[in-house]
């Protein structure tokens, strides 16, 4: 692994849990740059979820070290990663199909007309229309509900909200699954606004490698709880990356 | 993208259209707000009643449906708080029997009558917190759970009590603030469908309740403590309860050891429905359940008046609650329809 003069700003040393019987990460090292997004493929049950769940402090790690700008730190809860700047979007959707876009966006970090214990919705309705708008995120109105979104709308609405939160780290759970190619292409080019801000850093589970390499600086692969590929995107990774799965499917065990 | 979309929205809805546009202007206020759709019931009904039997309008008739809706509303205000973050309480008509008890023997014990109040709306509290607890860490539906408190405390107030009624003590003008008053009841009753709706619609703790019933583990996911918010609203419910217990016992002045119970519970949790509240969580609202109840103490009110049988106010009473949850989910399926 390359040294870097900078301290990445997400770090993680020899990570491994268990479930049971079952060794979801056995061996994670993992490196996260200043602005960079980075691409974590892998087949499924390869650990992916698992990993990101121990960076949100979801799951707590059995093994291994985690930095946060070179600070070690263990993530005892989300808020407590959370506070550190790191949020996760997952691929089950954490919006609420009943409260509006702006409540969404406001959730667990609503603003109060105090002293009064309550809600400051024309604050929090202005600043989400503000927001989505500079980073060109389109919907109908912040008003609407949002289970009148379309899915695409949605996932943009929770990496938004992620980011608006203050989030310095970006987790994304396979943010373009079960997309049509225009609602992939609203999300894509969303992640690339973020991208050119340099505010945050994002590491992005995908199985389309097609899109993974056209929007990440970098990939990395798990395979059965280990990182086997680490490499900068470059023409031929595609091939390389398709080669390795393929061998993986064909042996049925992890590489040596 | 979206002028496209917009096309096609505008060339269906004017497909479906064909009708005057006050009529589908109408049908879509229905199709978004329950509450007027239940109004509009509650006015129909009204309008027939009174129209059957001139006495509906006196000043009698209407106090008496006051006193049926209060206590109805009031724990339905509280059930509506628990079905939206996708539980339910059964137990809270057997709270309504126990916290007076708890304040007649405090009482007796030689406490103050408001001191006596404040115990049994904190044993209401601590039943609410049993409930909540039970349910959150050991995983138990609260279906089952509140079915067994609803029986645990049944035969708790049946045992202290030994199945004896006690006169409610009685300290005049104190009395008449807690229900015996003519209307103090209703009063209360507002208050409090008010507040809570406040709470549900413009607080942190309403967002958070609708944000644990509409997707549990998103909210979770997103920081908010979902076992606080369910627990906390089990208290809500069970002090309420406690609550229209203690109103009740000062209105009748006797304390029942068999009083609410099921009954009162069902119709709260059917009030609740009737206006809108669905039983999945995520939705619903306190004024729509008001209204539910209403509806149901207005039918029950007019058919005594109109001397049909208690037997036809059943009947009618399942066929609302059925044709209620079949509009609920038409209504939400049309919704989703109707999105793009």
């Amino acid at each position: 692994m390359s040294q870097t003069d900078v301290s990445p700003v997400v770090r993680v040393e020899h990570i491994a849990r268990n479930y049971g019987a079952v060794k979801a990460l056995r061996d994670v090292t993992l490196n996260l740059h200043k602005g960079e997004v980075l691409g974590l493929v892998g087949d499924n049950g390869a650990g992916k979820s698992t990993l990101i769940k121990i960076l949100t402090g979801f799951v707590q790690p059995d093994e291994g070290r985690i930095f946060i700008n070179g600070q070690e730190v263990r993530l005892r809860s989300v808020t407590h990663a959370r506070s550190l700047g790191i949020e996760t979007v997952y691929q089950d959707l954490a919006l609420v199909n009943e409260l509006t876009v702006y409540h969404n966006m406001f959730l667990k970090r609503e603003k109060l007309l105090t002293p009064l214990p309550l809600l400051n919705n024309r604050a929090m309705r202005e600043q989400a229309r503000e927001y989505l708008n500079q980073i060109g995120v389109s919907i109908p109105s912040v008003d609407s509900l949002v289970a009148r979104l379309s899915g695409g709308q949605r996932q943009a609405i929770a990496i938004a909200r992620a980011v608006y939160s203050n989030a310095k780290i970006l987790l994304l759970d396979e943010p373009l699954a079960a997309m049509g190619a225009r609602e992939g292409a609203l999300i894509l080019n969303l992640i690339r606004n973020l991208k050119a801000m340099g505010e945050v850093s994002i590491i992005m589970i995908a199985h389309n490698y097609a899109q993974v390499l056209e929007i990440c600086d970098r990939v990395n692969l798990l395979q059965h709880g280990a990182i086997t590929l680490d490499k900068p995107t470059a023409p031929g990774l595609l091939e390389e990356l398709t080669d390795m799965v393929m061998r993986e499917y064909r042996n049925g065990t992890p590489p040596a | 993208m979206d002028n496209k979309v917009l096309t096609t929205a505008k060339a269906a809805s004017e497909k479906a259209q064909g009708r005057p546009r006050f009529w589908s202007t109408l049908a879509s206020l229905l199709l978004r707000r329950r509450e007027v759709s239940v109004f509009i019931v509650a006015l129909v009904l009204i309008v027939y009643f009174q129209s059957s039997n001139q006495a509906f309008f006196s000043q009698p008739n209407l106090r008496t449906i006051s006193q049926i809706v209060a206590p109805w509303a009031i724990i339905a205000a509280g059930e509506v708080m628990l079905l939206i973050c996708g539980e339910i309480d059964l137990s809270v008509g057997n709270v309504f029997a126990l916290a007076p008890f708890v304040m007649f023997f405090t009482y007796q014990a030689g406490l103050p009558l408001w001191a006596g109040i404040i115990c049994g709306l904190l044993v209401s509290a601590i039943v609410g917190l049993f409930n909540g607890l039970v349910t959150v860490l050991l995983k138990i539906p609260s279906f089952i759970t509140t079915l067994g408190t609803l029986f645990l405390l049944n035969g708790l107030t049946l045992v202290t009590s030994q199945g004896f009624p006690r006169l409610t003590p009685d300290e005049g003008a104190f009395n008449q603030v807690f229900g015996n008053g003519p209307y103090a009841e209703i009063l209360w009753a507002l208050a409090i469908v008010l507040l809570m709706q406040i709470i549900l619609s413009y607080t942190r703790w309403g967002l958070h309740t609708i944000a644990t019933g509409g997707n549990l583990l998103g909210a979770s996911e997103t920081g908010i403590n979902v076992n606080r918010i369910k627990i906390g609203n089990f208290i809500v419910c069970s002090v309420f309860g406690g609550f229209v217990g203690i109103l009740e016992a000062f209105r009748i002045t006797s304390i029942d050891p068999l009083a609410g119970g099921t009954g009162v519970m069902f119709m709260a949790v059917a009030g609740a429905v009737i206006g809108g509240t669905s039983l999945m969580g995520g939705l619903g609202t306190i004024v729509g359940a008001f209204l539910g109840t209403l509806v149901l103490a207005i039918l029950q009110e007019g058919f005594t008046l109109l001397g049909v049988s208690a037997f036809t106010f059943d009947l009618i009473l399942g066929g609302a609650i059925l044709i209620a949850m079949i509009l609920n989910v038409r209504l939400q399926l049309l919704r989703e329809a109707g999105r793009q």
